[in-house]
């Protein structure tokens, strides 16, 4: 019997008295395409952190292919194989959108801390690096720096980043938030281009891209799941409605 | 043991004045440093200017302590609103670097100015004679300044403590403190309660510098001589934490104190390894939050 | 497009990464500069030296809180033990000026990582406030222990051997500055490889977004304690180079000050561009002189509000200014 990708055991946070995350047991086999939804402040994207050890967890803990990385600092969690984007982008503004990668293939490759030789001369982590962006149809602007790009292609450098570490489980936090619908399309073409073997969770507000994108769905509400299931389940749960109807009108 | 008791006791009186004056000269920093996020290294300007404007009052004038301290007070308070809307504000989303240098600049320019205006050396505060003289307190005689120093610290902790539980004022600021974004979207007029907290910081820096001139004298190097221990006061405390920054100055106050007293050659280099030792068990202060 | 666009677009893109760390012409311009102040200036050699020195200690500076971010009131501390590590071994028979070198960056630099090591676990105005508490902790231990370090009377009797055996420190100052130009020659090689390394580049990355370099596995503490360290071993030789030139070592060299002093300095040049001590320090260096015959009050006067409007109207220096002319008419 194979472990799961990634899973989590009553894996809790609280900040002060709010609970933000409630005992979650949480399982992402190998190769998923899994989506996380909830409304706004339900606690998905506190749950990306705690598994990816941004912030420390209160109660529970985290497993990586079947190995409790619970005590694990980040860049040890990264090593063995979590990638993730953020929901706001986090990158190098100053630099261009090659070196955003190169940065990410260094460190993968263990080559980060190399003090001496140039980092030029690593031509194959450079050359990787860029047909990542050529994947991602970045490659435009491969000598921009990232801040002149549009944003929808900032979101694009967020996913090549999380690539550059060729990740076994890739956490993608709201990669469409912002990108205006016509773009959205081609975010999703990326997503329809990851490997297969790649576990990944997506936290995502389009429905749209959820259904077309995920085999399964959890709901999360109010740091705890609500449910799991195919889509067509989520489609015909009344929780699943009322907790979304609620929430559209309130926008 | 008849060595000990009455050292002891000394220790503490004068440890606790010097711990008042350190407290009143960096509250307002950290409220400052927990509201804005601004790293003000000039904030000592605004404790040297109360100590310049109090002694000349007093000297030049012929003003009575009280009354010079309460008008140094107010000068401070309104020239550190003019500098907080011409100039701080424009640097509150600059980088920390840029805070640093900016605030630096204004440091060496205030020191320049100092030299210029009263010259390089200590300027003594003429004590009135109320405050001469010593107290006896418990069988023993007590420097009478001192005591109205600590009684004076003691009592301004309090009010600020009250205020800031008590009033919509203190409400206000202990929102924003929290979280800005937050008491901006609730109607908190954010610029407004920037420009009165710089006010009051600098008001009570000012008070700390006029009362205590004669614990920290007042030269033109106080504002860089004495910034160290205004940053140990407001990082120990904890950033944008009242209470914090008063035990850390009675814990800095009264260690150094003894320290110096107790080991006289290495004692300074104690309280650094002190602080070294704290800061690596609670990085964020003692009243801070992660 | 811009005309950038266009000049950059010939490059393949791999290549114009791959070939960025080479050496471009105008990088030959301060050693040009160098070589012609020897030659026509002869009677200034002495400044010239000092002038090197700080151009070496913004350089270490440089790395520090240009390249890896870290925002320090505390760079001095290094120069000092450097200063003091030459001093002392020159003063008590070591008279071999390099070999003192060496040890003047393996103890700066042991401390570098040291104290790296605590106080980069704080950030902000916590980190600040310890950079300058290492300081004022080194300061106050060499007043103290004045029976080693001469305490406010300064470190004397510094004898220094011949160079490499051969060449005198001579009173014009020949010898010393051509001896701080080479060592600033080695030191600038060093710091520009470890720039352009993968290392280098990862400080950058942690200087523009930390959060990021933590997602992608990066050991960002270290790497920070990594470049604190190298920083402080540099600044160290640049403090043994002040106190063989000098032959002396005064309380000074461990201060506030001197740490406001070469901040002002590569940050008037402009910071994380490896260029920028060259041109800060000469031009501080010199100014200061020139002022310093004037009161010194002024020159703090002078110095403080041309760092108020640095801030305010030039951020990025000079050479940042520079970029930006350039970026306008390319
Ligand atoms: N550092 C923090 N301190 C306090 N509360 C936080 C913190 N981070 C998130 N929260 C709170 O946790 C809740 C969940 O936030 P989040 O995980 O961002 O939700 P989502 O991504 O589902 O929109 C929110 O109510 C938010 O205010
Ligand atoms: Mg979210």
């Amino acid at each position: 019997m194979t472990s799961p990708a990634l899973e989590t055991r009553r894996l809790s946070k609280s900040f002060g008295a709010l609970v933000v995350t409630n005992e979650v047991d949480f399982k992402l086999e190998r190769g998923a395409r899994h989506a996380l939804i909830g409304p706004n402040g339900a606690g998905k994207t506190t749950f990306i952190n705690l598994i990816t050890g941004r912030i420390p967890h209160s109660a529970g803990c985290v497993l990586l292919d079947g190995e409790d990385v619970s005590a694990l600092p980040q860049e040890a969690r990264v090593k063995r194989g979590l990638g993730r984007t953020f929901q706001i982008n986090t990158l190098f503004p100053d630099l261009s959108v090659l070196e955003n990668v190169v940065m990410a293939v260094s460190e993968r490759q263990g080559r980060g801390g190399d003090l001496f030789r140039p980092a030029g001369s690593r031509r194959d982590i450079i050359d990787e690096a860029y047909d990542l962006l050529e994947r991602l149809r970045l490659a435009d602007d491969a000598l921009r720096p990232v801040r002149t790009i549009a944003y929808g292609r900032q979101r694009l450098v967020e996913i090549a980043i999380a690539l550059g570490l060729k990740p076994k489980v890739l956490l993608l936090d709201e990669p469409a938030a912002g990108v205006p619908s016509a773009e959205t399309a081609l975010i999703l073409d990326v997503m329809a281009e990851l490997p297969a073997e790649m576990a990944v969770l997506i936290i995502e507000h389009d429905m749209d891209l959820v259904f077309r994108f995920a085999r399964r769905i959890t709901v999360l509400v109010q740091g705890a799941v609500l449910t799991e299931g195919s889509p067509a389940e989520i489609l015909a749960d009344p929780r699943v409605r009322e907790v979304y109807l609620g929430e559209r009108r309130h926008d | 043991m008849s060595q000990f008791l009455p050292a002891l006791v000394s220790i503490l009186f004068h440890g606790l004045a010097y711990a008042m004056v350190l407290y009143l000269a960096a509250v307002g920093l950290s409220v400052t440093m927990g509201l804005m996020g601004f790293a003000n290294l000039a904030h000592g300007v605004f404790a040297m200017a109360g100590g310049y404007l109090t002694i000349t009052l007093m000297a030049a004038l012929g003003v009575g302590f009280l009354p010079a301290l309460a008008v140094a007070i107010l000068a401070v308070a309104a020239a550190s609103v003019v500098l907080e809307r011409t100039l701080y504000a424009r640097l509150y989303t600059a980088s920390e670097i840029d805070q640093v240098l900016f605030t630096i600049g204004l440091v060496y320019m205030a020191t320049a100015a100092a030299t210029f205006f009263w010259g390089p050396s200590p300027q003594h505060l003429a004590l009135p004679a109320a405050l001469q003289g010593d107290i006896p307190l418990v069988g023993r005689q007590f420097p009478t300044y001192r005591a109205f120093v600590i009684v004076m610290g003691f009592a301004t902790a309090l009010g600020l403590w009250a205020g800031i539980e008590r009033t919509r004022f203190g409400a206000m600021i202990r929102a924003a403190v929290d979280n800005r974004a937050m008491a901006r979207s609730v109607g908190i007029d954010t610029d407004r309660l920037f420009s009165l907290t710089f006010a009051l910081g600098g008001g009570l820096a000012a008070l700390g510098g006029g009362i205590g001139a004669e614990i920290l004298s007042i030269h033109p190097a106080y504002a860089i001589e004495h910034l160290v221990y205004f940053l140990i006061v407001v990082a120990v405390g904890g950033m944008g934490s009242i209470r914090g920054p008063f035990f850390a100055a009675l814990l800095l106050g009264i260690g150094d104190t003894a320290c110096k007293y107790l080991f006289p050659e290495i004692g300074a280099v104690f309280i650094y390894i002190a602080l070294f030792i704290l800061l690596l068990w609670r990085p964020a202060g003692l009243f801070g939050r992660a | 497009m811009t005309k950038l666009d266009r000049r950059t677009a010939a490059v393949h893109p791999v290549d114009h990464i791959a070939h960025s760390h080479r050496l471009r012409w105008p990088e030959a311009l301060p050693w040009l500069l160098i070589a012609a102040t020897y030659l026509l200036f002869p009677s200034y050699l002495a400044l010239g030296s000092q002038v090197l020195i700080m151009v070496l200690f913004a350089l270490s500076l440089d790395l520090v809180l240009g390249y890896a971010g870290i925002v320090t009131l505390g760079h001095a501390a290094f120069f000092g033990l450097g200063a003091y590590t030459a001093g002392l071994l020159a003063a008590h028979g070591w008279s071999e000026p390099i070999s003192a070198l060496f040890a003047a960056a393996v103890v700066a630099g042991a401390f570098g990582a040291a104290s790296g090591a605590i106080i980069l676990r704080t950030s902000g105005l916590t980190l600040l406030m310890l950079t300058l508490a290492v300081v004022s902790l080194l300061a106050e231990a060499a007043n103290k222990a004045d029976s080693i370090t001469g305490g406010a009377d300064g470190l004397q009797g510094i004898v220094i051997n011949p160079l490499l055996g051969r060449f005198d420190f001579d009173l014009y100052g020949r010898t010393a500055y051509l001896y701080c130009a080479a060592v600033l020659l080695v030191m600038w090689y060093v710091v520009r490889r470890l720039v352009h390394s993968p290392f280098g580049r990862s400080l950058t990355g942690i200087r523009e977004n930390r959060l990021r370099m933590h997602a992608i596995g990066a050991p960002v503490r270290r790497r920070l304690v990594t470049a604190y360290a190298i920083g402080a071993a540099v600044a160290g030789v640049a403090g043994a180079l002040q106190a063989q030139t000098t032959q002396f070592v005064a309380l000074n060299v461990i201060s506030f000050h001197l740490s406001a002093a070469v901040l002002i300095i590569l940050i008037f040049g402009g910071a994380g561009r490896l260029y920028g001590a060259f041109v800060g320090a000469p031009i501080y260096m010199v100014a200061q002189d020139m002022l310093s015959r004037l009161d010194p009050v002024y020159w703090f006067f002078w110095v403080g509000l041309l760092l108020v409007l640095v801030v305010l109207f030039a951020r990025g220096g000079i050479l940042g200014c520079v970029d930006g002319v350039r970026r306008r008419w390319p």
